[in-house]
């Protein structure tokens, strides 16, 4: 009777909501949300500009058109062309790296990936902490710097002038292994200033914050059309089943 | 069949309906059916499922229009239909959400029948037909999840034909028959294409259509269970039934503008639903190089997914999974009770289906966590208890599915 | 227990809150269904990558020597850019009467094309070699007095398909099939040498 169907809806609900969770692993004490607001335009903007400087040498943005950031960003013409078009491209073209994709490979031994989607496939908490946790490493990576992120990346810390560069410092963490023997593993514990940057670590995160909000929009840019849309959707929705409804209660009346 | 209607009102339409029985059809299927009065909240999704059946059809026509099938180019023409096609992220999140809509809907639909007994004598075949919709919904869902050349399309596409490799003797061999090459590649893409835009629409079509006669044929069963035409009154229509129209028709309306309203804010406002509708693997492309940390197919195959994952054994793992699909078609002649709902069953009835639905949600949610040991061992301990409602079913009806039945059906006024 | 007896209080049918209401739902559906369709009908429209693709064209007019046609596309269609001699623009006065439309009053061009020579400036005629009866390419008559297009002929286009032709300005002349002239295309200058077909000359944004 009711409580069956409570019973099993209540289930339902509660496996809706465990599996939107699932999809938020297990965090680290180190990892970060990247705590970007999409809505926030001039947040997009300033993204926009720090990526075509700092990014855009290696990275392309090949599903992006110039002219749509300008209208969706709401950028001037003459300020895409100032700041964000590179030189030789039109507006209409899409946003290429300017490094030639085979220098890429003899120098990193990887080609730098597009990053068109990365927000989407990688999350933005994801490439915050990528952008936030280069480290020196130089007694074991030839860039001399290594990520918490991605360990071992093959990109060179390209935002050092800017962040600095930080150490990181570990500690020794006592466990069992799988024989029962102790064993000592390295533990991250946290991170010391080192070299500095031109930005302090609190502006370095708005500056890295700015440029994962501005991937966030370019992994799906219609995002910002979309829940303004929705908003309309679902009223008109709520309307016409509140009519349906008063429509349905008075026909039932028949019913006994 | 009933009465021969007089067409009423307008040339046009006695010159219709001596053509086509539009007036006849209408009066037969909708004024003229009679259905029972005390249909609660399970009995909505049948109608849904039809909905989501058609929006399925009406967007997967129109983004078919601009995605182009191939290794080389499926993958930027779904990203081209998100962001040059005018509206095109509203036309894709449609068919992604509707793809899980129909499952939530269908897995629902289910629900009720096992809820109330629908299944059971004289409805058997008409779930027989449901359990081979389901399996070519199935069908159609994973090829359609292939078509966006994700990393997690080409993947999982790798993983579900890998099962068929299990078969004895023909295994190997059917494998490369499926693929049309040494592994996933081009040419299993593009006929699953053709499958997906084609062939499977015009099946479930075909058996929707063979549901709804068999329906029609017998008659809806209620949460009572019982046959509301062994009651019938002066008029020679059941006294617990009512017209399927106007009362069925519009209580459908509301039901399609709760479901559309629920459906506009996944679409509008969390399209991915948390990585569970589109997975985040499938941003990028596929990489024949590199697996996805962990494959999971969709949500609505996790079930059946944990079940062959959990077992050591390829074989037997293999086997259990298209058991654990198949054991529902028996459902009709595993259960031997007299009464259907259960509303009339005792105890361990109610125990027996209600562990079910436990063990099937968390299989599901299994399905969905990394191969974790903890996660093994658990669904190592639902798999036994899977089967155990199938096996047991038989006994447990026929113990105490036998009491009495109210005459009339419960219905409150609403 | 539930209600089943047909009790004699029963309520009187309220006829007409009941068509209210299946008017209101009737409509609120249809407004509904049509706001539905526009995403669907909007879809088939030029995409980023159509209208990216029909942005103005720049043509570099110092290639083309006079007497000669070029042929370049926009927006998919192709546009015929002919250096005219002074001969050839006094050749369009001769023959008015032959002409089914000389003042261009039914075929369409932009503003600034609606003269005698169907041009901005006289020596440049841009044309959408698309022939106006059944859409094949018009081929290039240019040689005055050729006896094989017709008698007194000016020097034109001449369409093989179905036999039209056109003058040196694109009109139409009697006896052909197709009964409007050549369509101009917007078009304008940039400095001295250059054509940039698709933007309009009137207008400082593009026509795209």
């Amino acid at each position: 009777m009711r409580t069956n169907n409570l019973s099993v809806i209540g289930a339902l609900a509660l496996l809706l909501v465990a599996g939107t969770a699932v999809a938020n692993e297990g965090h680290s004490d180190w990892q970060r949300q990247a705590g970007n607001e999409v809505a926030n335009l001039p947040s997009l903007q300033r993204g926009a500009r720090n990526f075509m400087a700092y990014c855009s040498g290696c990275h392309s943005l090949k599903y992006m058109r110039y002219s749509r950031l300008g209208s969706d960003l709401k950028i001037s013409d003459a300020a895409l062309a100032q700041f964000l078009v590179r030189p030789g491209d039109k507006p209409t073209d899409y946003i290429k790296a300017s490094m030639p994709a085979s220098d890429a490979q003899d120098w990193f031994g990887k080609p730098p990936p597009d990053l068109s989607l990365v927000a989407r496939s990688r999350g933005t908490d994801w490439v915050f902490n990528f952008l936030t946790t280069f480290y020196a490493d130089p007694a074991s990576r030839q860039t001399g710097v290594n990520n918490l992120q991605l360990p071992g990346t093959a990109m060179p810390h390209i935002l050092s002038s800017v962040q600095g560069v930080q150490h990181a410092v570990w500690k020794d963490v006592e466990s069992k292994g799988e024989d029962g023997k102790p064993v000592t593993t390295k533990v991250f514990e946290k991170f010391e200033p080192g070299v500095a940057g031109s930005m302090t670590p609190a502006q370095y995160d708005e500056f890295a914050r700015d440029i994962v909000n501005f991937l966030q929009y370019v992994g799906d840019p219609a995002q910002l059309e979309r829940q303004g849309l929705g908003v309309w959707v679902v009223l008109f929705l709520l309307m016409f089943t509140g009519i349906a409804w008063m429509l349905k209660k008075e026909y039932w009346k028949d019913v006994r | 069949m009933g009465a021969v209607v007089e067409s009423k009102g307008g040339a046009f339409r006695t010159w219709l309906n001596k053509r086509l029985p539009v007036d006849q059809f209408m009066a037969d299927q909708l004024t003229g059916y009679y259905a029972p009065k005390n249909f609660n909240i399970w009995y909505f999704f049948g109608s849904l499922a039809l909905l989501v059946f058609v929006m399925q059809i009406v967007t997967g026509i129109f983004i078919t229009m601009h995605y182009k099938p191939g290794e080389l180019t499926a993958f930027n023409s779904v990203e081209y239909i998100m962001r040059e096609v005018p509206y095109g992220w509203l036309l894709r999140y449609l068919h992604s959400t509707g793809a899980s809509a129909f499952f939530i809907v269908v897995y629902l639909h289910m629900t009720r029948a096992l809820l109330y007994g629908s299944y059971k004598a004289p409805r058997e075949l008409l779930w027989v037909i449901g359990m081979l919709i389901y399996f070519a919904l199935m069908a159609e869902a994973f090829m359609g999840y292939v078509l966006p050349w994700g990393n997690m399309s080409f993947w999982g596409a790798q993983v579900i034909i890998n099962i068929f490799n299990t078969i004895p003797g023909i295994g190997p061999d059917l494998v490369e028959w499926i693929r049309g090459d040494y592994a996933v590649a081009d040419s299993t893409l593009n006929r699953f294409f053709s499958l997906h835009v084609i062939a499977m629409p015009f099946l479930l079509a075909l058996l929707i259509m063979l549901h709804l006669v068999a329906l029609r044929q017998v008659g809806s069963s209620n949460p009572d269970g019982i046959e509301i035409k062994e009651k019938l009154g002066p008029d020679g229509k059941p006294l617990d039934g009512i017209p399927f129209h106007p009362y069925y028709t519009l209580k459908d309306i509301v039901g399609v503008g709760v479901f559309l309203t629920l459906f506009a804010v996944v679409v509008f406002f969390a399209p991915t639903f948390g990585g569970l509708f589109l997975e985040h693997p499938n941003f990028e492309p596929a990489n024949p190089m590199s697996t996805p940390d962990h494959i999971a197919p969709t949500w609505y195959f996790t079930p059946y997914y944990a079940i062959l994952r959990a077992i050591p054994d390829q074989r037997l793992g293999a086997l259990a999974f298209a058991l654990s699909v198949l054991a529902f078609v028996f459902l009709p002649w595993l259960d031997r009770a007299k009464n259907k709902s259960i509303r009339y069953r005792g105890f361990a009835s109610k125990l027996l289906l209600g562990m079910f639905f436990v063990v099937f949600l968390t299989l599901m949610w299994l399905g969905l966590q990394p191969a974790e040991p903890a996660y093994v061992l658990l669904a190592r301990i639902c798999i036994p208890l899977y089967f155990a409602f199938f096996i047991l079913l038989p006994f447990v009806s026929k113990a105490d599915g036998n009491g009495p039945v109210p005459d009339r059906v419960t219905y409150h006024a609403h | 227990m539930s209600d089943h007896a047909a009790d004699d209080t029963v309520p009187e049918v309220d006829e007409s809150r009941r068509k209210f209401l299946v008017a209101a739902t009737a409509g609120t559906g249809a407004i509904g269904a049509v706001l539905t369709a526009v995403p669907f009908l909007a879809s088939w429209s030029p995409s980023e990558s159509a209208r990216a693709a029909g942005l103005p064209t720049e043509v570099d007019l110092s290639k083309i020597e006079p007497g000669q046609m070029a042929t370049f596309f926009w927006r998919k269609q192709p546009i015929y850019v002919v250096r005219r001699t002074p001969e050839m623009v006094a050749s369009l006065k001769s023959h008015n009467d032959s002409l089914k439309d000389p003042g261009s009053q039914a075929s369409d061009q932009p503003a600034y094309a609606k003269n005698e020579d169907r041009s901005l400036k006289p020596d440049v005629l841009v044309l959408i070699g698309t022939c106006t009866h059944l859409g094949c390419l018009p081929k290039t008559r240019f040689s005055p007095n050729d006896a094989t297009v017709m008698a007194n002929w000016p020097g034109g286009f001449f369409c093989p398909c179905h036999g039209s032709k056109f003058d040196l300005a694109g009109r139409v002349f009697n006896g052909s099939p197709a009964s409007v002239n050549l369509r101009v295309p917007p078009y304008s200058f940039k400095g001295d040498n250059t054509l940039v077909i698709g933007q309009d000359a009137a207008v400082e944004k593009g026509a795209a």
